[in-house]
């Protein structure tokens, strides 16, 4: 809502308060002011000015030269490029000296060898909106009445030595899309008086109803209609000061009668509608459902077919106006209209929302009634807008109006305790006070002890319960007023879970690792969605996407995280580790359930592991490097015995160098290298990728931390080569070995691999370090020898492992 | 004899002043020291002295092999020092190469500015409270006071998987969950964090799929004023302890009264710029006192309990904060981006 500060001051007195600090005010206590428009800033030296001759430029065809009278001492010649300039216009001249909008400076000239001092203005030129200018101004200068007083301001003239007040309107403040709802939050706010019009006009002897019949079939959708008939109007141009305030909301200025109409819209928030009597082709008005399939021609001549939702104004028989949304073609106000009929109703609502939602067309008008009229206003607008047309468009009102009235509005009666304002806002105000801040509101009050009782208007229907009562107290006695306090009562401990706290520790480890974290989004494709899943489920869909590409929940985050690498990588940034922690969604079979979220940990590490250029070191990521991170993250999370690597095989994955991970023989997820075709279709090195269920991994369950004592004897260590078959796998070595060597075999790791030339064909050799150990005492050389004769001995029988010479 | 003994210790003496290295000083040691050196060669020839002059001359011999020997001692420490220092200046190395870079990552910016959230809130008594993305339209509107057909769900279009399942549009129905499971009993004192998904067309202001941080506190006798004293709080920790803040009226269904926070603008100063399009304020959050529809629905007693809520989104504060001019670069994982937000402040 655009809101004029001169109009404004119409209704309440404004003095003192410039229109910056009504902004600021109204900003703190209702509604966020969201700009403050000065309409003449940067425009100076423009006046009305008379042309007094014309004549065609004598070496243009488009050029009129001019004579035109400032109010100067002598009139000026200007050249003037409009099609509609004439002689014995009034119009707007930016003299020599002046300043247009953009910093645009008139000089004295000579255009094709004629002299031209100064610009006569178009309203584009004085910096209004081409949208929102007159047809006929829209493609030259404007021209002001004839009786306008030469030499003056010409912006004055135009009513723009003004400042808008661009009000941001919360969904609950439709009060506010009207001039008389802004003037009581106004006034309620500066605590000052609000005067409202109290519309008369003169009527003729004949009455309304014995021209129009109205009658109502839809009473739900409209228990408001109200008709007024004005006759002989004559249909011209509006007032300057009308067509400006229309211009300075947004509202494009057509002739005197629809100007009301909207004037009155701007004014009172009640949408009229004005239908050319004679065209009516009836004397009656009939509000009913249209039928399915019936068709409409609306004013801008579009046709549009109808359902049973809409609703609509008949003649009787033909429809004339879709209800709340836009008037009939048929019935149009034109320039020969003589007799109008003057519509002022309640529409529900929701049926105009539908309407105007089914066809496109939503507009000042469809959207208060969508937030709901104040249907105490619907009778007085009417009459105002009678006033209006007998005052300036020269109309005859005919007496009484013709309504269909089956409305039945009662105001809303809401009680509130001091003590309970007071506890909900920590203030302590006095019964007094907040009577005080209800007066200012006009709203009526009648207290009972410690309850006030509030009769709340029926322009604030948002107001129905306490709490709405101390939102208004609260608002106007100012939140700037109000204490800062802590919440007191009983304690709570602040705090993570468990959960959270690992997931923590997580997401450090592996930062401290070289992994950037990325947040991806959740919503891709349908290839990508399934792609590296850990099972197969089908994946979780929307109903209406916006883009293929963001139609279904993913499965995985690896798909995610290479479309990272590649973005990366194409921008020469080649070596990359990021990570990312998750929810991916599995679809459930029942409709009524929720997908299953799980919360995944996914990495990718392209490209160079380590480098240090200058002294030659330079080491590419290897599946190694990889599996190390996850060793250790299994590490921390005391999980290391618990974890396992098998080899595996997964779409997507290289056939050879993929390990599924189990947790307590449960697979987790995985871990290896992208097949290369993909790292081919994505440009990327060779590239390693890991993803896990990390719910599973945090929720499994780890013996609780105790210290272990440090060992007061010491360890002996034995170092083995076995040489086996290539395909034997050192997991499955280590594991023989640890079963074998019993209680005092403390530690087994793998130091050397050797697979080289001087071995025999498909065989290699792998050394092991064992290491013996007993918390109690030394251990001798028999003890252990006992323990490690166990071990070669399994090693030999199980894996036909071979000691090296 | 004696003169003979002078003259082999000032001759060795000499040797090893001029001596160049240590195989040079011990050839000396060798010569004079050694079993067949000239001084055991001269003391041979004791057996011709009285014995008076015997012992005399013992001690003389004594004398001078004790002066070549400290002699040689010295010299060789001299030797040895300046080996030691000849090596370490062959050793010196280019302190200005750069060192082996140690890796690192670090947080998600948004991930950063959560876990700062989540900390200053766990520090005055909340805990972290999290729910499904993909929400039930019960807990995603209903429950939060939002009936099928209220106009407000135009507010945030969505999307929706059935009639009755969608992405949520916001963190708040973890709240409704939250206060659900407290059974009408406070209190109850939360932050939730996570991802919400709204039907926008991603810009450099919009993003489908963004982030959310709410707070909730439900007990007896919460005050509006609790809620002002905890924003203010929470706006000096994130923005610093020079920001005012300021409380305007506003409007969500799930609270009454509703408020929006605005922090005074730190690039003007107040006096009105183009971050704060020339208000001089900054819009940080929306909150308010949990509508009593919101309680009872949860199954509070809104006669008995009241409550505060409050809502933000961390790439709004990321973007404030840093900087950052476009919501895009938070989703799009430029290494070049990720990497700025590293250092610890
Ligand atoms: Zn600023």
């Amino acid at each position: 809502m655009f809101v004029s500060y001169k109009w404004l001051q119409e209704y309440v007195d404004l003095s003192g308060v410039t229109p910056a600090e009504l902004a600021e005010k109204i900003t703190k206590s209702g509604i966020e002011v969201e700009g403050v428009e000065v309409l003449n800033e940067g425009i100076k030296g423009v006046v009305v000015g008379h042309v007094l001759e014309r004549e065609q430029h004598p070496n243009a065809d488009k050029l009129n030269k001019c004579l035109v009278d400032t109010g100067a001492d002598e009139p000026v010649q200007i050249i003037c490029g409009a099609p509609n300039v004439d002689k014995g216009q009034k119009v707007a001249v930016a003299t020599v000296g002046a300043v247009l909008p953009g910093n645009f400076k008139i000089k004295r000239a000579k255009l094709r060898g004629e002299e031209s001092n100064g610009m006569i203005c178009s309203l584009q030129e004085l910096g209004i909106e081409s949208k929102l200018i007159a047809k006929e101004y829209s493609e030259g200068i404007y021209v002001f009445p004839n009786d306008t007083e030469v030499g003056q301001d010409a912006l004055e003239q135009l009513n723009r030595d003004d400042q808008i007040l661009e009000l941001g309107l919360t969904p609950n403040r439709s009060d506010c899309l009207s001039m008389l709802g802004v003037a009581y939050e106004v006034a309620a706010i500066l605590g000052r008086e609000v005067k409202i019009p109290e519309p008369q006009a003169d009527t003729s002897s004949e009455k309304a109803s014995d021209y129009i019949e109205v009658q109502v079939e839809a009473k739900e959708d409209n228990p408001l209609y109200v008709a007024k008939v004005v006759k002989n109007v004559e249909i011209g141009p509006s007032p300057v000061w009308m067509q400006a305030r229309l211009m300075a909301a947004g509202i494009r200025p057509h002739n005197n009668v629809v100007d009301i109409t909207n004037y009155i819209l701007l004014e009172y928030g009640q949408p009229l509608h004005a239908f050319d009597y004679d065209r009516l082709e009836s004397k009656q008005i009939l509000v009913r459902k249209a039928r399915d399939g019936e068709v409409i021609v609306t004013l801008d001549d579009a046709k549009r077919e109808l359902t049973s939702d809409h609703l609509l104004i008949t003649n009787g028989a033909e429809p004339i106006a879709l209800a709340g949304v836009m008037g009939g073609a048929n019935s149009e106000v034109q320039s020969d209209t003589k007799n109008v009929l003057i519509e002022s109703a309640y529409f529900k609502g929701a049926t105009v929302r539908k309407a105007s939602k089914d066809h496109g067309l939503r507009s000042e008008a469809s959207a208060r009634f969508e937030k709901g009229v104040d249907p105490n206003r619907v009778r007085a607008a009417a009459e105002r807008a009678v006033q209006l047309l007998a005052q300036y468009a020269g109309g005859e009102v005919l007496e009484g109006s013709v309504e269909a009235d089956a409305l039945q509005v009662e105001p809303a009666v809401v009680s509130v305790t001091l003590e309970k304002i007071n506890r909900v806002l920590g203030t302590e105000l006095s019964m007094k006070e907040v009577e005080d801040i209800f007066a200012r509101l006009q709203f009526e009050t009648n207290t009972d002890n410690d309850t006030i009782t509030v009769t709340v208007p029926t322009r604030r229907g948002d107001i129905t319960i306490e709490e709405d009562l101390i939102e208004e107290v609260g608002r106007l006695f100012g939140y700037d007023n109000l204490a800062s306090t802590l919440p007191v009562g009983s304690s709570t401990p602040g705090h993570l879970t468990e959960y959270q706290n690992k997931r923590r520790m997580v997401r450090r480890y592996l930062e401290g690792a070289g992994l950037y974290q990325a947040v991806t989004y959740s919503l891709t494709n349908e290839a990508k969605a399934t792609q590296y899943a850990l099972e197969e489920r089908k994946p979780v869909q929307l109903a209406m996407p916006m883009s293929e590409d963001r139609s279904l929940l993913r499965l995985s985050i690896v798909p995610q995280l290479l479309e990272v690498l590649k973005y990366n990588s194409a921008r020469q940034n080649d070596s990359l580790a990021v990570y990312e922690t998750g929810a991916v969604f599995l679809s459930n079979n029942g409709e009524e359930d929720l997908p299953e979220e799980r919360e995944h940990l996914a990495g990718a590490v392209t490209g160079l592991w380590h480098s240090h250029p200058w002294q030659g070191e330079k080491k590419p990521v290897d599946f190694y490097a990889v599996k190390g991170i996850l060793e250790g993250l299994f590490d921390k999370l005391g999980l290391s015995d618990k974890a396992e690597f098998h080899q595996a095989q997964k779409d997507g994955m290289h056939p050879g160098r993929t390990a599924e991970v189990l947790l307590s023989g449960e697979s987790v997820g995985f871990v290896g290298q992208i097949h290369p075709t993909v790292e081919k279709e994505l440009d990327l090195k060779e590239t390693y990728a890991f993803e896990l269920s990390l719910k599973a991994i945090l929720e499994e369950e780890v013996s609780p931390l105790q210290y272990e004592a440090i060992p007061r004897f010491p360890s002996i260590t034995r170092d083995i080569a076995l040489v086996v078959d290539k395909g034997t796998a050192a997991g499955e070595l280590k594991g023989i070995i640890k079963e074998a060597g019993g209680k005092l075999l403390k530690d087994v790791h793998v130091f050397d691999l050797y697979e080289g030339e001087r071995m025999e064909p498909g065989k290699k050799s792998i050394a092991f370090s064992l290491k013996y150990f007993d918390p109690e005492r030394t251990l001798t050389d028999e003890d252990v020898t006992k323990a490690h004769d166990k071990v070669l001995d399994a090693v030999k029988e199980k894996a036909g492992a071979v000691l090296r010479g | 004899m004696q003169e003979r003994l002078k003259e082999l210790q000032t001759e060795a003496l000499e040797k090893i002043s001029t001596a160049a290295d240590l195989k040079e000083l011990n050839d000396i040691r060798v010569s004079y020291l050694g079993k067949k050196g000239p001084i055991t060669e001269v003391l041979k020839g004791m057996g011709k002295l009285s014995a008076e002059e015997r012992p005399k001359m013992g001690a003389l011999a004594n004398e001078v092999r004790d002066s070549i020997a400290a002699g040689i001692e010295e010299k060789q420490k001299h030797l040895e020092e300046a080996a030691v220092q000849e090596k370490l200046s062959a050793e010196k190395i280019d302190v200005t190469l750069p060192g082996r870079p140690v890796k690192s990552g670090n947080h998600h910016p948004l991930t950063r500015i959560i876990e700062e959230i989540e900390d200053l809130f766990i520090g005055m008594g909340y805990t972290v409270a999290e729910g499904p993305e993909v929400e039930k339209d019960y807990y995603n509107f209903e429950a939060l006071n939002l009936p099928k057909g209220h106009p407000a769900r135009d507010m945030q279009d969505s999307f929706y998987i059935t009639e009755e399942i969608l992405l949520r549009t916001h963190t708040s129905p973890v709240q409704a969950r939250t206060m659900e499971k407290h059974e009408g009993k406070g209190p109850v004192k939360i932050i939730c964090p996570g991802k919400v998904y709204r039907r926008d067309n991603d810009d450099a202001t919009h993003s489908h799929q963004f982030m959310q941080i709410e707070g909730l506190v439900v007990d007896e006798n919460i005050r509006m004023t609790d809620l002002k004293g905890t924003l203010e709080v929470f706006a000096k920790k994130m923005f610093g302890d020079d920001r005012e803040i300021r409380l305007r009226p506003s409007f969500f269904p799930f609270t009454e009264p509703s408020v929006e926070m605005d922090i005074s603008c730190k690039i003007c100063g107040g006096k009105g710029c183009s971050v704060c399009k020339g208000t001089g304020w900054i819009e940080i959050l929306g909150a308010g006192m949990v509508h009593p529809n919101v309680l009872e629905m949860a199954g509070f007693d809104s006669k008995k309990y009241t409550g505060f809520a409050f809502g933000m989104g961390p790439e709004r504060i990321a973007m404030l904060k840093y900087g950052v001019d476009d919501i895009r670069h938070f989703y799009t994982n430029d290494v070049r981006f990720l990497k700025q937000f590293s250092i610890h402040e």
